[in-house]
């Protein structure tokens, strides 16, 4: 015996499967306090909405809308609530090795270390990182391009609550059994039938896909939508840089997820048929999944930082009243990326024992990246350069961006270069690499990205005061968090360890967890902006253009009506707002009946069916499989046959909209 | 050349001095020292165009500031410039080309796979290092010993490792002497080492491989010919064998693992381990590939899948306690979904009509591994 502990018997019964009442985890005090949190919030927040009747508005104004500014906004809800999640994980291997140092065991077996920092992994990605610029480019892109929706609003909803249902699938494995142990991309065979038996490795494999599904329909309609729906007038070079790469990831995310999705496949088709793809025997190879995953896995680090690219382009060249400089530059840089992050996946396992050749030139791809992102930062810094640069907070973030990402980038070209991967493999330097470009790019962008289309969405501005509070004890925190993880990866220590024999790397530990803490009151402060914003929001209101800014999304009312805008637009070349300033341009006050698509409940009921199938295909509980599944069938069949799809906002309704937007 | 050595020796020396064992920056070995040297070469490359970057994120927005007192030299018209353009692109592409250089010289020169003995170092020792659930096992084939979680080299001599695995991934990390390589089951991976000075150097296991993971560590320690010759004699005198079955034993799971040794190897037991066929009745894979090769058996070798399997007799609990399979029901010749019989069924005195055909092909196939045999037959090629 290997350890005290045993797994809960495996056990059939036709109706539950191999679920068993020994799978809830009723001996594990964090796991039952968790609960109770979760239990009592749930709770809260169900009296409080019965009370003040919010259900029905809820389910009409929210849940089935279509509006692809409201599925923005709900994006960018479901991605905070996960980063607190992701977070608490963070927080959680921190503490423990702060601790066990030396002999020590810290707080965690194994047994639940290894299930957080897969978690952490998996949620800070799938349903962090992605559902945030899914959220920017569910909201900002249609209005920059003069659009009054997506091309298809249904399936916009349906991915929502697609994503939506893997995350809950996640979220459920902490109180229903248990996650996977095998580190965020799960590399077989330790992934495999015989390594991971459990359901932990089932629910990573559900929730991935269903999310998945979501991921790759929405990239999708995000490109039809700004392939076809761009206001007359608006050519591809005239686009804005933020729409440009939304263009460009989603590319990447229509090309690359179904790579992932047809591996994850064979991986389930391995734990579930008995299938050979990656095991150690009957001619099985564990390689090509690692070699699946990260041709997969490499464009995913690319898909979530170019449209932050995007984000960063916006800002800087607002706040420094400058256009940006180099578009045309800033465009083919991003397509570059875009086509070179598809040659490069080997530069993650050098050590497996590629040739030498093999290896260079992996190497020398990756770093051939390094040139379009790099021209991408000096278009940054020209931009800012003869301009007249605004200080405030989504400026801060973007400073703090450039610093942070550009250090992240020399660590990240060090890791290409193969032989210096040989030491540096899986060592904590990678982590702090990939958490330097992950935090100082994505989150710092997001973050700035939030303080600046915030006004837009609600009408009112974030709060500054705590703004700064948050970017300073963010900036600092990550600093302060893995500076010392870049150290301890030059001594050689290795990732993923939940305890360690050598003492005298714990003050470097304990340093990396003060960090996180940083890290923690900076979140704080996130949330209490939000707060004080939304209680201040009288003082905080601004008009429609509180920033002065460039692009068409500030020429709608803030927040923008169903409509978008009053008139079908048509445009003149790059930076359409500043051109219609420029023009002191107005909206025609002859307004027409606007045609609109109308909401509908089938995307969050086939939802439903597909997190119940996912549970029940992770239980092994046959005959809820197939009834959901057939039910997710049914009603997307049924939903082919509702041609009550459409209506039109009157003329009238449009005047009267817009004339409280101009009183506002 | 000589110079600028020392100098980035007295700048890892820098971090060295700060108490802790920077073993990327202060290797005890040649492959460690080029690749550290490769390291501060390209941080200082990059250093060219990092630090101007750094200065102007911070310089730009603060000279450039909204309400500065002189603002005459804002232009927004500025949004364009060949010239720029040109120094943007054109800086970032000639320090990759430098890097690229340096990137093909020394990835060639640092090949894992490449053998030492440009270094002139003297005669090189073989190691074959097996990673195990969750331990190390180093056979040392010329010695005919194995040691669990130490590792005693010769300084100054260069190490030659084979690496397996016996389950899943892991790699092979002892920092202070150069990069890592992964272990694999049912593979064979390179790596070829050495230590110049004496000492004891950590090591582990780079690559999260399941609840034993944390304790896959070992202390590789660097000596003197004579004393590592005096390490393999006493083991001779004082340990165990290790055969198929100590080895089999010793393969179970288990955690924290402390250092122990075998005093002889079997025969070709690295060829077993590395074709999975430690176990008796398996089918070694060279064989396997040799009868896919002539066509497979069809429907008559799926019968006899117990001699093939190998994954399942390994199967695992999540807290790392191995959980003990029933053994399935052969359905004669194919069955759908299950996990193939179990060995045991092998070892009866009925065999099933595949492996019958298998070893009509070739008497030896579960007697002995392939490579160890036609390295034999063939003179090793």
């Amino acid at each position: 015996m290997a350890s005290e502990h045993i797994q809960p018997a495996e056990t059939f019964s036709p109706i539950f499967g191999r679920l068993t009442l020994d799978w809830i985890p009723i001996h594990e005090p964090i796991l039952i306090g968790t609960f109770a949190g979760v239990a009592l919030g749930g709770l809260l927040v169900f009296a409080l909405m019965t009370y003040f009747r919010l259900w029905v508005p809820f389910w009409k104004n929210w849940v089935t809308t279509v509006d692809h500014k409201k599925i923005g906004i709900m994006y960018m809800v479901l991605a905070f609530i996960m980063m607190v999640r992701g977070f608490a994980d963070a927080l959680m291997m921190r503490g423990q090795q702060a601790m066990a140092a030396g002999g020590s065991e810290g707080w965690l077996p194994p047994h639940h270390y290894d299930q957080v920092f897969t978690a952490h992994g998996v949620i800070m990605i799938f349903f962090v990182a992605m559902a945030f610029i899914t959220g920017f480019m569910n909201y900002v892109m249609p209005l920059q391009i003069g659009a009054r929706d997506v091309a298809f609003p249904f399936l916009n909803n349906f991915s929502l609550w697609m994503t939506v249902a893997g995350a809950l699938l996640v979220n459920i494995s902490l109180f229903v059994g248990e996650f996977a142990r095998v580190g965020w991309l799960a590399f077989p065979p330790l992934s495999g039938a015989n390594y991971s038996t459990g359901p932990g490795m089932d629910y990573y494999l559900w929730a991935l896909q269903i999310a998945g599904v979501g991921t790759t329909l929405s990239g999708i309609n995000m490109i039809a939508t700004i392939v076809k729906m761009r206001a007359p007038g608006m050519k591809l070079m005239d686009m804005p840089i933020f729409t440009w790469t939304a263009l460009i990831t989603n590319v990447l995310i229509v090309a690359a997820f179904p790579v992932l999705t047809a591996t994850l496949a064979l991986l389930t088709l391995d734990r579930y048929m008995d299938f050979r793809f990656f095991t150690n025997d009957f001619g099985g190879n564990a390689m090509m999944y690692v070699n699946l995953i990260w041709i997969w896995g490499h464009p995913e680090v690319y898909i979530l930082i170019i449209p932050c690219f995007g984000i960063i382009s916006e800002i800087v060249s607002t706040f420094s009243r400058k256009p940006i400089f180099g578009y045309r530059t800033m465009v083919w840089a991003t397509g570059c990326i875009m086509v070179l992050s598809f040659i490069v996946w080997l530069h993650h396992f050098f050590t497996m024992g590629s040739g030498a050749n093999v290896n260079t030139f992996f190497g020398i791809t990756t770093m051939i990246i390094a040139v379009p992102t790099g021209v991408k930062i000096f278009n940054w810094l020209f931009t800012m350069y003869k301009g007249r640069v605004r200080l405030e907070v989504p400026m801060l973030w973007t400073i703090g961006f450039l610093v942070t990402f550009t250090i992240g980038g020399m660590t990240g070209v060090m890791l290409a270069i193969p032989p210096v991967d040989f030491q540096l493999h899986n060592t904590l330097f990678l982590i702090a690499h990939f958490h330097n470009v992950i935090i100082g790019g994505v989150v710092f962008a997001v973050f700035a990205g939030v303080t600046y289309w915030w006004p837009k969405a609600f009408g009112f501005k974030l709060d500054e005061v705590w703004g700064k509070r948050a970017f300073w004890l963010w900036f600092v925190g990550f600093y302060v968090a893995f500076m010392p993880l870049y150290a301890l990866g030059l001594m050689g220590v290795t990732r993923r360890m939940n305890s360690y024999p050598d003492a005298a790397w714990q003050p470097y530990f304990i340093v990396a967890a003060i960090g996180a803490v940083l890290i923690l009151a900076g979140i704080l402060c996130n949330f209490m902006n939000f707060y004080v914003s939304i209680r201040d929001r009288k003082r905080l209101a601004c008009g429609n253009d509180p920033w002065d800014a460039r692009t068409l999304e500030w020429a709608t009312q803030s927040p923008p009506a169903p409509y978008n805008f009053p008139e079908d637009i048509s445009v003149v070349g790059r930076e359409a707002f500043w051109q219609m300033k420029k023009e002191n341009y107005q909206f025609s006050t002859d307004y027409q009946p606007i045609h609109m698509p109308k909401g509908t409940a089938s995307g969050v009921v086939i939802s439903a069916f597909a997190l119940i199938f996912g549970f029940a295909m992770v239980w092994y509980i046959w005959w809820l499989a197939i009834a959901s599944f057939v039910a997710m069938l049914a009603i997307g069949i049924a939903h082919t046959f509702n041609y009550n799809r459409d209506y039109y906002i009157p003329a009238d309704e449009v005047r009267q909209t817009e004339a409280k937007g101009a009183l506002a | 050349m000589y110079r600028t050595r020392n100098l980035l020796l007295a700048a890892a020396g820098a971090f060295a001095l700060s108490g802790c064992q920077y073993d990327v920056l202060s290797p005890a070995g040649w492959v460690g020292d080029q690749q550290r040297d490769l390291l501060i070469i390209s941080v200082l490359l990059m250093l060219i165009v990092i630090l101007p970057v750094l200065f102007m994120s911070v310089y730009f927005p603060l000279k450039y500031r909204a309400d500065r007192e002189d603002t005459s030299d804002y232009d927004p018209e500025f949004e364009h410039s060949n010239k720029l353009e040109a120094v943007v692109w054109g800086v970032p592409i000639l320090i990759i080309v430098a890097l690229g250089y340096y990137t093909y010289v020394y990835t060639h020169r640092l090949d894992p796979y490449r053998p030492l003995d440009h270094l002139e170092a003297g005669a090189p020792v073989e190691i074959q290092a097996v990673s195990l659930d969750w331990k190390w096992l180093f056979i040392y084939p010329e010695q005919g010993i194995a040691s669990v979680n130490e590792l005693v080299v010769p300084a100054g001599r260069p190490i030659n490792f084979s690496l397996s695995s016996s389950t899943v991934m892991n790699t092979l990390s002892i920092p202070a002497l150069g990069g890592m390589v992964y272990s694999m089951a049912g593979m064979e991976t390179k790596l070829h080492l050495i230590a110049d000075e004496e000492g004891v150097y950590p090591g582990r296991s780079a690559h999260y491989s399941g609840p034993g993971f944390a304790g896959m560590v070992f202390d590789t320690t660097a000596t003197s010919d004579e004393e590592f010759d005096a390490w393999v004699e006493g083991i001779r005198a004082e340990a165990g064998p290790l055969t198929r079955e100590t080895y089999l034993a010793l393969e179970e799971p288990s955690m924290n693992v402390p250092v122990s040794h075998y005093g002889s190897v079997e025969d070709g037991l690295f060829g077993r381990i590395v074709e999975m066929c430690v176990e008796e009745g398996k089918v070694c894979m060279g064989h396997m590939m040799m009868v896919d090769d002539m066509g497979g058996g069809g429907l008559d070798g799926v019968g006899d899948a117990a001699a093939y399997s190998y994954d399942r007799a390994r199967t695992i609990d999540g807290f790392g306690n191995r959980i003990e399979l029933p053994p399935l029901e052969s359905h004669g010749g194919g069955h759908g979904t299950e996990h193939g019989t179990d060995h045991e069924a092998l070892n009866g005195t009925e065999q099933p009509n595949g492996l019958a055909y298998v070893l009509a092909m070739d008497p030896n196939a579960l007697c002995s591994p392939f490579g160890t045999q036609t390295e034999k037959e063939t003179n090793g090629i």
